[in-house]
């Protein structure tokens, strides 16, 4: 007798989706969504600074306005009159760009996901940080690439441990397509790379002939209101730039951009159009209105204090709260805290008891391909008030000593080490 | 056929609070395909407030684990005045509590594994060591540990050999400060609904779980195509009757009302061995309750609506009863 397995398609799934799973984990940040519990998961801007009224009235106008351009079908490449405002910007971090070679796309992880189809085919090498964005590793396990972690401190990518992965990855006869780096308030560690090690990792990527995907959603949070100077604009033949708007704006709109040299923004365009035919206009002229009718870069600044704030609100409970031996980084921006527990724990195994207590964080591994980042956690500190972050690093606090009770009890280990998890004397969050 | 405002309480804050919405989207859609007018609600602060100013016809209760399963938001809502379809909050006690419901249902007669329930308290207190051995001389493996309360198979591990202890009652005291541990049951794996009708207790055809792994686990339950199911279950005609007879005690034994969902294992010689039961039922695409109504050749807005209307008619007799909310 046949059974039914409730999936009449189940023999004919591409190899790819066999990772497509159900997964308990992923499943409890349903319960991390609801206000009982303090989220230090999610990397949601906080939007409630936004001119909400100001920005439904520009709305409003545009529909009345224009709309039948903004609901109509628009370029593969996104509207002019955005990339324009576009290389305005990236400008900031001393990019000098052309219109013509920026392609819009819907957010930034669209960008991801058409380079890694136009670059990697299955078994292809990928550098990236370690820990390295979680959406990121997702569009390269879509398209069966191999992810190469390479090591990290507090200064950003290990320039000798990047060497070492390119030198094993070409002894070994594997084609290495691009590294992906987030240079600035990395996610989820928290780390920048420094300007002199920017100059030494691309020269050393353009020796080997291997592309930068430049992932720069943080650039402009900073704390300290500079803006550090991109790694494409010293190196524009070899460099692909993602930015977004997710970050600095609203990520509701979805709405990103990659810039490139123009023979391989003209494979992003097709893509583009074969993906989505275009970025959707309505969005990309609501963002274009607000970056020539507001004071952007005033929300900009205001998103930075609200932000620092609430960083200083996370170090200080993290201080308060930690046991002996966790660790953690210090962010000069972004939205992320990485945290290194000491040895025995299990993040992803102990997240059901965090969520009973009712605080969620996201667990290490999610950040690397290869299994590691058990001890290790990514905090958010962007989206709660300082209050509900300073009760969720409380909260935290209690899992992790009864998680002690429990690995007391059953005689597991614990490694004390020192603060700071990414300094020169600490391992790096990776393969240490 | 009457039309009633129905309030589907889904959601929670369970580990199980997705499948819960999950559940309660699906109910949702047969109650409203039935012909009713259908609000699904959290249970959250504002719920108490909403009843007060909406006042359902009945509740149904598509919440799982914790207080969706424990008898607190049935307490609850006997607190409210709302009919509800389901077991009343003692009973949920018993039943949710599984080392209790496998106590009753085998005082009744019936078989379970043999088990061991122990706190991290225990283990502590007693020292580990010690504790985990006599575990392993006192049991035969392999084991099977699950919290001893909880859905969903969360925190649920197979160990060989006593070393594997340790690490699985680590994995499962994240789910809870308390682990069942009970002796594997090989057999073939059965659920089998029961549904209280005009003539008592009814038991649908069982539903036979074919798993990938040694659990029947989350993944496997709620990822489509990586487990096969047989509604109803293939088993002979004589262990057929004895799942349904197990099930349909358990349902008496353990005084559940309505609808409840007993897992079993079926053992080779034949014999239906208890594993636990379930007040509130899974209501996703790939739950078992709503299998074993289509092998019944019903309708799960029609079966709902048969309870609801019960609900409402026990409401209309009320019966003087002691709540307690947890």
């Amino acid at each position: 007798m046949t059974g039914n397995s409730l999936d009449p398609y189940v023999a004919h799934y591409a190899v790819r989706t066999q990772g497509m799973r159900a997964s308990a984990i992923r499943a409890l940040f349903a319960v991390a969504s609801r206000p009982e519990v303090v989220s230090l998961a999610g990397g949601m801007p906080y939007l409630q600074s936004l001119p909400l009224d100001a920005l439904a009235a520009e709305a409003s106008r545009l529909i009345a306005e224009d709309g039948t351009v903004a609901l109509q079908y628009g370029s593969g490449q996104g509207i002019p009159a955005l990339r324009e405002q576009i290389c305005q910007i990236m400008a900031l971090e001393g990019i000098s760009a052309h219109p013509d070679d920026v392609v819009v796309t819907v957010g930034s992880q669209m960008a991801l996901d058409l380079v890694t189809r136009i670059f990697c085919d299955p078994g292809d090498v990928v550098l990236a940080e370690a820990p390295s964005y979680v959406g990121a590793l997702s569009v390269f396990s879509a398209y069966q690439a191999q992810v190469v972690h390479v090591a990290m401190d507090d200064h950003g990518l290990q320039p000798e441990a990047l060497a070492a992965a390119i030198a094993s990855a070409q002894d070994a006869g594997r084609a290495i397509k691009f590294l992906y780096t987030i240079p600035n308030f990395h996610n989820p560690a928290g780390v920048t790379l420094s300007l002199e090690r920017r100059g030494v990792i691309a020269e050393m990527c353009r020796s080997a002939g291997i592309a930068i995907i430049e992932d720069n959603p943080y650039g402009l949070l900073g704390f300290d209101d500079g803006v550090n100077r991109a790694i494409r604009a010293d190196d524009p033949d070899n460099v692909i730039y993602l930015g977004s708007f997710s970050k600095t704006f609203a990520p509701g709109l979805r709405v990103g951009w990659a810039l490139a040299p123009h023979a391989v923004r003209e494979k992003l365009v097709l893509a583009n159009e074969a993906t989505t035919l275009n970025p959707p206009v309505f969005n990309q002229m609501m963002i274009s209105a607000y970056l020539s009718g507001f004071d952007w870069k005033s929300q900009i600044k205001a998103y930075r204090q609200t932000y620092a704030v609430r960083r200083d609100a996370m170090l200080a409970a993290l201080e308060a709260h930690m046991p002996g031996g966790a660790t953690w980084t210090v962010p000069d921006g972004g939205f992320y805290v990485w945290l290194t527990l000491p040895e025995g724990f299990d993040t992803t195994a102990m997240l059901p008891r965090a969520v009973s207590e009712r605080v969620a964080y996201v667990p290490g591994t999610a950040f690397y391909a290869d299994g590691f980042g058990t001890r290790q956690m990514r905090l958010s500190f962007c989206y709660p008030t300082p209050e509900r972050i300073t009760e969720g690093v409380r909260r935290l606090g209690v899992v992790l000593e009864r998680e002690m009770d429990v690995m007391r009890t059953f005689g597991t280990t614990l490694q004390p080490g020192t603060r700071h998890a990414l300094g020169a004397s600490a391992p790096a969050p990776d393969t240490a | 056929m009457n039309s009633y405002h129905v309030m589907v309480l889904a959601g929670g804050l369970s580990h199980e609070r997705e499948v819960s919405l999950r559940s309660g989207s699906r109910l949702a859609q047969a109650m409203r395909d039935a012909g009713h007018d259908v609000t699904v609600r959290d249970a959250d602060d504002s719920l108490l407030g909403w009843i007060d100013q909406n006042r359902p016809d009945v509740a149904v209760i598509a919440l799982h684990g914790g207080r969706g399963e424990n008898g607190a938001v049935q307490a609850i809502l006997e607190l409210a005045g709302v009919p509800f379809v389901g077991t009343e909050a003692h009973e949920c006690r018993l039943a949710w509590d599984k080392a209790t419901a496998k106590v009753l249902v085998s005082r009744a007669g019936y078989h379970t594994p043999r088990w061991v329930t122990l706190s991290h308290n225990s283990f502590r207190d007693l020292g580990a060591a010690s504790l985990v051995s006599a575990v392993a001389r006192h049991l035969m493996f392999p084991l099977l540990l699950k919290p001893h309360q909880g859905g969903s198979a969360l925190g649920t591990a197979v160990v060989h050999e006593e070393s594997e202890l340790p690490a699985a009652l680590v994995g499962s005291f994240a789910y809870g400060d308390v682990v069942l541990v009970e002796e594997y049951a090989t057999g073939t794996e059965v659920a089998v609904t029961v549904v209280d009708g005009p003539d008592g207790p009814m038991a649908l055809p069982a539903v036979e779980i074919v798993s990938p792994g040694e659990v029947f686990d989350y993944e496997a339950r709620y990822t489509a195509g990586t487990t096969t199911y047989h509604a109803p279950a293939r088993l002979s005609e004589d262990a057929a009757a004895a799942a349904a007879e197990l099930a349909l005690s358990a349902h008496r034994v353990l005084g559940l009302r309505d609808i409840s969902r007993t897992d079993a294992i079926m053992t080779p010689d034949g014999r239906a061995q208890f594993l636990e039961v379930n007040v509130s039922p899974g209501l996703t695409e790939t739950s078992l309750m709503p299998m074993a109504v289509a092998a019944a050749g019903q309708d799960l807005g029609e079966l709902y609506t048969h309870l609801v209307e019960r609900a409402i008619a026990r409401a209309a007799a009320p019966a003087p009863t002691n709540v307690t909310a947890g």
